[in-house]
């Protein structure tokens, strides 16, 4: 590419200008441990977590300040312009925020550098969250904050009928078919989710998958989703909007439509981020109605999506010993556990979740550790973008009845297998 | 039709095109010869830019199309870096292979969008004009409430439709019934070419009205003298005479629709098969590193576009240049026209 070809030349003319000027200063060594001001990319944080990591950070080495930078709210333009970043091997960016799904593009492509492992606590962390850092078997990330699914449903309306929440599709169907019995509940929704075409229906649709037993990739990388248990697995979805299970208008559900939808008891149980916990728990109208528990599955507790976020060293970024000192600052669990308490994210420590002043706080965290302990990453592929656009298309033709299940899987199988050849 | 209409205002024919004798013509090659340098001179700065800013990407876009980024990977699970000649191989892929389906249900749906919204905003824009002209009461007031959608970014008039067309929206409460419109297929549909057209009527309104301002008042009055009615007044002469000016406009839009991008993106999403532009998917493929095939997607694109203006300036014969081209070219031809008259 030529753009790329005259940014080498520019930077190597600007390089060669840099150190005739500076005397061979960077000649002890190479800018792997150069010290310095660098920066952190990540997407807006309306909880002011990280400023705050950051300004104590700029307290403590005021050589080495952080200047955060606040890419757009949605992960598709964060990723947009992580990736022109590297495209252009560009060092406006040091350290990225990625969600744990982009680890793989991100190691494959050579875009981050790999990280001497033994220097931050993954012993601690949760093994499912370490998981995701790594890319074969090298670490690339380390885990900042981890995210599972709850299954969010209405405490009041299971304690009118006598019912525990429930472990399973047909306990859950069960439940909500005693509540519809009574008159005034006679059209609620039983279960909606995050179904619209984003990385949201990835979530839920690889969720029903695992959670019958099926999966997307298996373990050497190859495409398994033309399987009876994937057909079971997505079934539910299908046969959910097929049978009035799951509301019509669900198919428009992303994370706020579907929360609107729960507030306003549409919904009897509703699948979500921990994140609702807050927002719930602030609304006066929702005091007492809501509970959390595990996802439900097939013939048992269900399988969560893995979510979160972990920060990586870009390539071309300068002063990275920097970098690296920051990543172990940022994900200590100091910090982690202020990430819980001020900005409800979900800690990578094991520990954490046992935390009494942290439960206090937050009272759904011995329920999302169970999530995330079970939890599946999405597929790490390296062309994970068009992976998750395949599962989208396929999974969403089906349930809105374009095609059949079947149809669905193997037109999902036969994609990836175009997308995951290595 | 009866009245015969030019483009031009009656009088300014180049005198010298009608009625230059042939030594005229020779005259002014000579001429030519002296002033030619200067007339290069003083082209080539925006010869330069147009250059940079038009040629330098299509030609690039082009090249672009001809590689495709390798994507396989290398033992250690990193991708081989680099770009591969593959001939027209990202085009075929488009057009044939595993990915045709898509494309051509792509262009299918701009090609849909295209007529059906151009069509109804043709006749909305001129019905806008016509009541833009007459209002006299409140004039600026209609005018430019009118002119509000135009004037309003697609994105953000696509976020407005969006509520309307939400499940719980304001278009399905007055329906009285629940449609998912960014879920089915043909709703879909309608909701673009709805946002669409709301959007754009206003600037075939305003093309046209300023066309409409160009018609003499006394040609009107004649014909209601003559008796005419209303009907046949705006087809025979009002229609005839702001043709010019609605062909552009037409144009204009034909070629704006033709990539559309933001309204679908935004009112709809990603992915979505009903509504899925051209310019959608060169977009899915940049944003995916895959620039090869984003680049043949965008060459494609535009191959249509210019073949869609083309076709339509050389069967209606609007006259988007302008005057200057076609007095060019009476001057040229018109000597040889005459010999084959004589």
């Amino acid at each position: 590419m030529r753009p790329r070809r005259v940014t080498a030349l520019l930077s190597a003319l600007l390089a060669t200008v840099l150190v005739a000027g500076c005397g061979g200063a960077a000649a002890d060594g190479s800018e792997e441990n150069g010290r310095g001001p660098i920066t952190l990319a990540q997407g807006k944080d309306p909880s002011g977590v990280m400023p705050g990591i950051v300004a104590e950070w700029n307290r403590q080495h005021p050589d080495q300040p952080v200047d955060l930078i606040e890419l757009p709210e949605s992960p598709d333009m964060q990723r947009q312009a992580m990736v022109q970043n590297a495209q252009l091997k560009s060092d406006a960016f040091t350290v990225l925020d990625l969600d744990v799904v982009w680890n793989a593009e991100f190691a494959a492509h050579r875009w981050i550098d790999e990280l001497p492992a033994e220097r931050y606590n993954l012993d601690e962390m949760l093994p499912t969250t370490v998981e995701t850092g790594m890319y074969r078997g090298r670490l690339y990330s380390v885990p900042n904050s981890s995210d599972g699914a709850l299954l969010f449903y209405r405490k009041d309306l299971l304690d009118k009928v006598g019912a525990a929440p429930p472990t399973t599709w047909d306990e859950l169907k069960r439940i909500c078919a005693q509540v519809r019995d009574i008159p005034a509940n006679a059209d609620i929704g039983c279960y909606a989710g995050q179904l619209e075409k984003t990385e949201g229906g990835t979530a839920n649709v690889a969720e029903v998958i695992n959670s019958a037993g099926g999966e997307i990739i298996d373990d050497n990388g190859q495409p398994r989703v033309n399987s009876p248990q994937a057909r079971s697995g997505l079934g539910f979805l299908v046969d959910g909007f097929r049978e009035g299970l799951i509301p019509r208008e669900a198919l428009t559900f992303k994370e706020e439509e579907g929360r609107r939808a729960f507030v306003d008891g549409k919904l009897l149980f509703h699948r979500q981020w921990p994140y609702q916990w807050s927002t719930l728990a602030e609304d006066p109208s929702m005091k007492g109605k809501f509970a959390v528990a595990p996802l439900p599955g097939r013939d048992g507790p269900g399988t969560s999506s893995l979510g979160g976020h972990n920060l990586a060293v870009s390539k071309f970024g300068k002063n990275k010993a920097t970098a690296r000192d920051f990543i172990g600052f940022a994900t200590s669990e100091r910090q982690q556990r202020q990430n819980t308490l001020v900005g409800s994210k979900a800690p990578t420590y094991t520990r954490l979740y046992d935390d009494p002043a942290l439960r206090q706080e937050a009272p759904y965290l011995p329920v999302l550790r169970q999530s995330i302990l079970g939890a599946e990453p999405r597929p790490q592929v390296v062309r994970y973008p068009e992976v998750t656009a395949a599962i989208q298309d396929t999974s969403y033709a089906a349930m809105t009845g374009e095609i059949s299940t079947k149809e669905a899987l193997e037109e999902l199988q036969r994609r990836l297998e175009r997308l995951v050849q290595q | 039709m009866s009245v015969e209409v030019t483009g031009r205002p009656p009088g300014t024919d180049d005198p010298e095109s009608s009625s230059a004798p042939s030594t005229g013509t020779r005259r002014r090659r000579s001429v030519k010869k002296g002033t030619g340098r200067l007339a290069a001179i003083l082209v080539s700065p925006t010869l330069i830019v147009l250059g940079l800013v038009v040629a330098y990407p299509i030609l690039s876009a082009l090249h672009e199309s001809l590689f495709r980024a390798r994507d396989d990977l290398d033992a250690q699970g990193f991708v081989i870096e680099g770009d591969v000649f593959v001939g027209a191989r990202n085009f075929t892929d488009i057009l044939f292979g595993p990915e045709a389906e898509r494309f051509w249900n792509a262009f299918w749906n701009t090609t849909f969008f295209t007529v059906t919204t151009v069509a109804l905003e043709t006749v909305l824009g001129v019905a806008m004009a016509l009541v833009m002209h007459r209002a006299l009461r409140g004039r600026a007031f209609v005018r430019a409430s009118i002119l509000v959608p135009w004037a309003v970014p697609t994105a953000v008039s696509a976020l407005m439709w969006r509520w309307i067309f939400a499940p719980d929206g304001i278009a399905n409460l007055a329906l009285g019934r629940q449609i998912l419109w960014s879920a089915d297929a043909v709703a879909a549909k309608v909701a673009v070419i709805t946002a669409e057209v709301w959007k754009t009527a206003p600037f075939v309104g305003l093309l046209v009205l300023a066309g409409l301002q160009l018609i003499p008042q006394e040609v009107h009055e004649a014909a209601r003298v003559d008796g005419a009615s209303g009907w046949s007044r705006f087809w025979r002469i009002t229609l005839p005479l702001i043709k010019p000016a609605l062909l552009v406009a037409v144009l204009f839009r034909m070629l704006d629709a033709l990539r559309m991008f933001d309204l679908p993106f935004v009112l709809i999403g990603q992915q979505k098969d009903s509504v899925e532009t051209l310019s959608m998917l060169a977009w899915t493929e940049a944003t995916n590193i895959q620039f090869g095939p984003a680049a043949a997607y965008a060459t494609i694109m535009f191959a249509y576009v210019a073949l869609v203006a083309f076709a339509f300036v050389k069967m209606l014969g609007a006259d988007v240049i302008g005057d200057a081209r076609t007095s060019v070219r009476r001057k040229r031809s018109a000597p040889a026209g005459k010999e084959a008259a004589r």
